[in-house]
């Protein structure tokens, strides 16, 4: 089958949604193609969940302008599109002289990026916000602007907007080829077929090099850097974080933190290992202990008993030391490439910036009939007695609970895999309802979650993936008996 | 103003279908047990070996025909109603209980008292931390279970047990039956934490190996499970390098152990205990708010169904006292500790009166040994003494203080265990 | 006269008790250990001819769930019963179905019944 688009936006991560949101609010036909069976599959799904300040990036790099940037824009959208932010403002903690004097240049650089509010605390005052850091900090920076997030469910946010406004979003769908003729791009070439198209927007994470090369770009590489994380249930919060607590940085990394969720969770992570492999998201004994170490310096008690799970994430650092952004010597091919940290923080400006390149070049005009936000995502447990028994009445299903950790009703994960963009995977409704999520980690739902999908979906059970492209997770009995 | 009801049992597994018969049997008059799963029975309905209920009903059951018992007890009297399909969502301290089902929504009833019979759920890979992969292919032992014994398919062909706890030596020869083939059971432990008659018949008929000191230090396939990487541990459970070996494998499951299943318990403000990990119970099974009660697995995990119906039976029957008025007032509190060679000791204390009646206490030793000697201490003074020929953690020990020595008890007690 | 003793953890209840069956000439002439009866007349027949319960699950049709557990009516040989349980595959059971209804009689010709270990309504 061969499909017609204006644009095709390769990568469904944070970066490649928010420009699917943003290029949808014009008079054009987008396409994003996605390899795995789900969106925000890659780095997106596993990382700090951190809405940076922009005091990290060197002044006048795109990182920090796409930054600083990024961060207005969210506290704009999170309104329109129901984004799950709470703007914690985030912490980086000395110990000695050698530490505070580091403060002191993250302070200026971030006033230099046009970061608004930063102050340098004594230990003291930092404590009384966070009363379990450690007695050993002597000073840190307050960053008010920066806050926590739900990584997936912007994504999903964008990609929903998005698709309510015509665009199409095209999942178990892997890149082979970029035709370009004459100097510019002409189609990508799927797994789902050709489809012929004007740009292409390279957001491929941690293989935007293999894409652009596709095209003929080689002017950059892709490193994916490994991070680990391990994640605690909701008791931990008491005796660690409410909000986000950085170490001095490193030069490859902010260091290991100590981070709230805005599910009332709290992570420790990420360390940093620089590795070959753009699939290896293992996590090892040796990361495990690092990290433990790394955020015992922060915060001493650390519950190792109240750890729910552990994992890893890549992030997709380029050749340059900066993002890769804009047009590339092949016309028409758009890079939104080595998009590592501060990435999920910058996407809405990524998205504008690439989205004023095309609008400039083709002239499309603003869609006349363009849908703000996106529909409703009825949340339960969130809901007072009245509003549950009014949802109840109206649709039986969100009496039905299926996950007990988290209270995730049955109406609550058919509404997941219906929405536009919806789950087609475990994992899928996992991120979307959270069914999964809590402290059995799926053992009494996984079995439920199943069925509602095989049902929904008209797929059997066996066709039921977890979350990657071969991720299926029964089988049949009776291949088992030969 | 909502109906009033003697007591509202929460979860209808054997706990609570128990503890609702022996509530009629002691005179209750309205009893609603609130089940979340689409039929009672509980864990027991995916549970289909046999071995259960030797104890309790003087027959071997399996967990189907054990739950089926239980139920038919109940199924026919006035008193008692179960609602299926129905999730409570809160108990308050004033015992108003809400729960919501896709027929009657939003619940909010009214008890004189409550019964937390949520049972237990499994420990996950998370909790223990195993480094590699997260492909497909990694399930908890019971949710295989229930995809084998209840929904009819399998995890996978080539399977692989971590913890030797008894669901993952059942699914071992369950997945056996099915034409799996089982390549190994790992336990880090030194000692199987399972009953010693599922090694022989789970393990040892099907020729599984059981690895003892070994554990998980590697998972890999990045989509599905490919295999594992298995390593020796030392007398600190740490992976000793130099010892790992693969195993092939498209599956492994977990069955490293199972914790009560307290949350509702926990946000009612009901006092639990650090070790067992569930309420903090009376000999009645009586928590710390009064008019509370809990038994079976949300109270400390058992090994027998058949104990958890004679402890929902004591809840049951004191619950029912109570909502009739006629509980009689304890007149002395005597705490129940755990001494050398005990883990954990149920109940926790003794709430007792001059008409206190037999009190039976439930250990787990907290090591295996052999030729052991339990003794039930009551300040200076030996109540009660058991030889043992051996004691190991996985099977729990009782020990019954008859009326007459309980009416005499005056100072807090403490039961050890030691090698004579 | 060769005697030979062998060490047996009963498996007839939970309590798993440690048997010691001596063994003359090929017969069994003492058991050990045994807290009951039963634990006597297992250390006896594990020796000289070991049996098995056999629980599993059959397909139902037009019932509650999708599969049935169900029970041996008494034990079989150990060595058949892989044999019983690929065999059981080949059965689908009708609901409704009572507790102890005979599913699968005589299997293999071994003077066993198969039977439902539950009641399962229709649909």
């Amino acid at each position: 089958m061969e499909r017609q688009a204006d644009v095709v936006v390769i990568g469904g991560g944070i970066t490649g949604t928010a420009i699917l949101s943003e290029l949808a609010r014009y008079d054009l036909r987008c396409v994003l193609v996605e390899k795995e069976p789900d969106i925000a599959a890659g780095t997106t799904k596993a990382n700090s969940a951190i809405l940076h300040a922009g005091f990290d990036a060197p002044t006048g790099s795109f990182k920090a302008n796409m930054n600083v940037k990024g961060n207005e824009l969210y506290h704009e959208l999170e309104k329109e599109l129901n984004l799950d932010i709470k703007w914690t403002g985030s912490f980086v903690a000395a110990f000695d002289e050698d530490g505070i004097a580091t403060l002191k240049e993250l302070k200026a650089r971030g006033e230099a990026n046009g970061v608004p509010g930063l102050e340098i605390w004594d230990g003291d005052k930092v404590r009384k916000k966070e009363p379990n850091l450690s007695k050993d900090i002597k000073a840190a920076l307050w960053a008010p602007t920066a806050g926590i997030c739900w990584p997936f469910g912007m994504a999903q946010a964008f990609a929903e907007n998005a698709v309510i406004n015509g665009a199409e979003v095209l999942r178990d769908c892997e890149v082979t080829g970029i035709s370009v003729k004459d100097g510019r791009v002409e189609a990508v070439e799927t797994s789902q077929g050709t489809i012929k198209t004007k740009y292409v927007v390279n957001a491929a994470g941690v293989y935007a090099d293999k894409i652009s090369a596709m095209a003929g770009d080689t002017s950059f590489t892709i490193h994916p850097r490994k991070g680990e994380y391990v994640l605690f249930d909701k008791t931990a919060q008491k005796t660690m974080v409410n909000g986000v607590v950085f170490p001095v940085p490193t030069k490859t990394s902010k260091g290991i933190l100590v981070c709230a969720t805005t599910h009332g969770n709290v992570f420790i992570g990420p360390n940093a290992q620089e590795i070959d492999d753009k699939e290896d998201l293992s996590v090892t004994s040796a990361g495990m202990d690092e990290i433990f170490a790394g955020a015992r310096k922060l915060c001493p008690e650390i519950p190792g008993g109240a750890a729910i799970t552990e994992f890893a994430g890549l992030r997709a650092a380029s050749s340059t030391g900066d993002f890769v952004l804009g047009k590339s010597k092949v016309e028409g091919l758009l890079q939104a490439a080595g998009i590592q940290s501060p990435g999920l923080t910058s996407a809405p400006a990524i998205a504008q910036y690439l989205a004023e390149i095309i609008v400039e070049e083709t002239g499309a005009s603003k869609r006349s009939d363009y849908k703000k936000g996106r529909p409703e995502e009825p949340v339960f447990r969130e809901l007072d007695d009245e509003a549950k028994a009014a949802l109840i009445a109206k649709d039986g299903r969100y009496g039905r609970i299926i996950c007990r950790c988290e209270t995730i009703t049955e109406g609550e994960i058919v509404d997941a895999i219906n929405r536009p963009c919806g789950a087609r995977t475990v994992d899928g409704v996992k991120r979307r309802t959270r069914a999964g999520m809590g402290r059995c980690q799926g053992g009494f739902c996984g079995p439920r979650v199943i069925e509602i999908i095989s049902r929904e979906l008209g797929i059997s059970v066996p066709e039921v993936r977890k979350d990657g492209v071969d991720s299926y997770m029964y089988y049949e009995k009776e291949g088992a008996a030969e | 103003m909502s109906e009033m009801y003697d007591i509202i049992i929460v979860g209808g597994g054997p706990a609570g279908l128990s503890a609702a018969h022996s509530a009629v049997n002691n005179g209750a008059k309205k009893i609603l047990v609130l089940e979340r799963d689409r039929e009672a029975g509980g864990i027991l309905q995916q549970c289909v070996h046999n071995g259960f209920g030797l104890h309790h009903f003087k027959e071997e059951l399996t967990g189907p025909g054990y739950a089926q018992r239980c139920y038919d007890l109940i199924k026919d009297c006035p008193e008692v109603e179960v609602l299926v399909d129905t999730m409570v969502l809160e108990v308050r301290d004033n015992k108003e209980v809400i729960a919501v089902n896709p027929q009657r929504g939003l619940m909010k009833l009214q008890a004189k008292t409550v019964i937390l019979t949520m049972g237990c759920r499994e420990r996950t890979r998370g909790a223990i931390r195993i480094p590699g992969y997260r492909p497909a292919g990694v399930y908890t032992a019971g949710a295989a279970q229930r995809m084998v014994n209840m929904e009819g398919y399998i995890p996978g062909r080539k399977i692989v047990i971590l913890g030797s706890g008894d669901i993952g030596l059942i699914m071992a020869r369950r997945m056996s039956l099915e034409g799996c083939k089982v390549q190994a059971v790992l336990e880090i432990c030194p000692f199987s934490n399972g009953l010693t008659r599922n090694i022989v018949q789970c393990l040892n008929d099907y020729d599984i190996p059981l690895y003892l000191s070994h554990t998980i230090t590697g998972i890999k396939g990045k989509d599905r499970v490919e295999g594992i990487t298995v390593s020796k541990v030392d007398d600190k459970m740490r992976p000793i390098p130099g010892t790992e070996f693969d195993i092939e494998c498209d599956t492994v499951l977990l069955s490293v152990g199972l914790i009560p299943e307290n949350e509702i318990s926990r946000e009612l403000g009901v006092e639990l205990h650090p070790r067992t990990n569930g309420p903090v119970v009376d000999q009645h099974r009586e928590t710390s708010l009064e008019g509370v009660f809990a038994a079976g697995n949300v109270v400390h995990v058992h090994d027998l169904v058949d104990f958890v119906s004679d402890e929902a039976e004591i809840a049951g029957k004191y619950a029912a006292l109570t909502a009739l008025g006629k509980n009689v007032k304890a007149d002395r509190d005597l705490q129940v500790s755990p001494g050398t060679g005990v883990n954990t000791c149920v109940p926790q204390h003794l709430r007792l009166s001059s008409e206190s009646e037999a009190v039976r206490l439930f250990m787990r030793a907290a090591r295996p040994m052999r030729k052991v000697k339990l003794s039930v201490t009551s300040g200076e003074q030996e109540v009660m003494k058991k030889i043992l020929p051996v004691v190991k953690p996985s099977e729990m020990i009782s020990v019954e203080i008859p009326a007459e020595k309980v009416s005499a008890l005056s100072a807090d007690i403490t039961v050890s265990i030691e090698e004579a | 006269m060769a005697t030979e003793k062998k060490v047996l953890n009963c498996i007839m209840c939970p309590m798993g008790c440690e048997l010691t069956v001596t063994i003359e000439d090929g017969a069994v002439t003492d058991v050990t250990g045994n807290t009951c009866p039963r634990g006597a007349k297992y250390g006896r027949d594990e020796i000289m001819s070991p049996t098995r319960m056999l629980t599993t699950t059959v397909r139902i049709e037009g019932g509650q769930l999708a599969l049935l557990p169900v029970v041996s009516s008494s034990v079989l040989p150990k060595g058949r019963i892989l044999d019983c349980a690929r065999e059981l595959k080949k059965i689908t059971a009708k609901a409704p179905v009572k507790a102890g209804d005979v599913i699968a009689a005589d299997i293999l010709g071994l003077g066993v019944d198969i039977v439902a270990s539950r009641d399962m309504a229709a649909v």
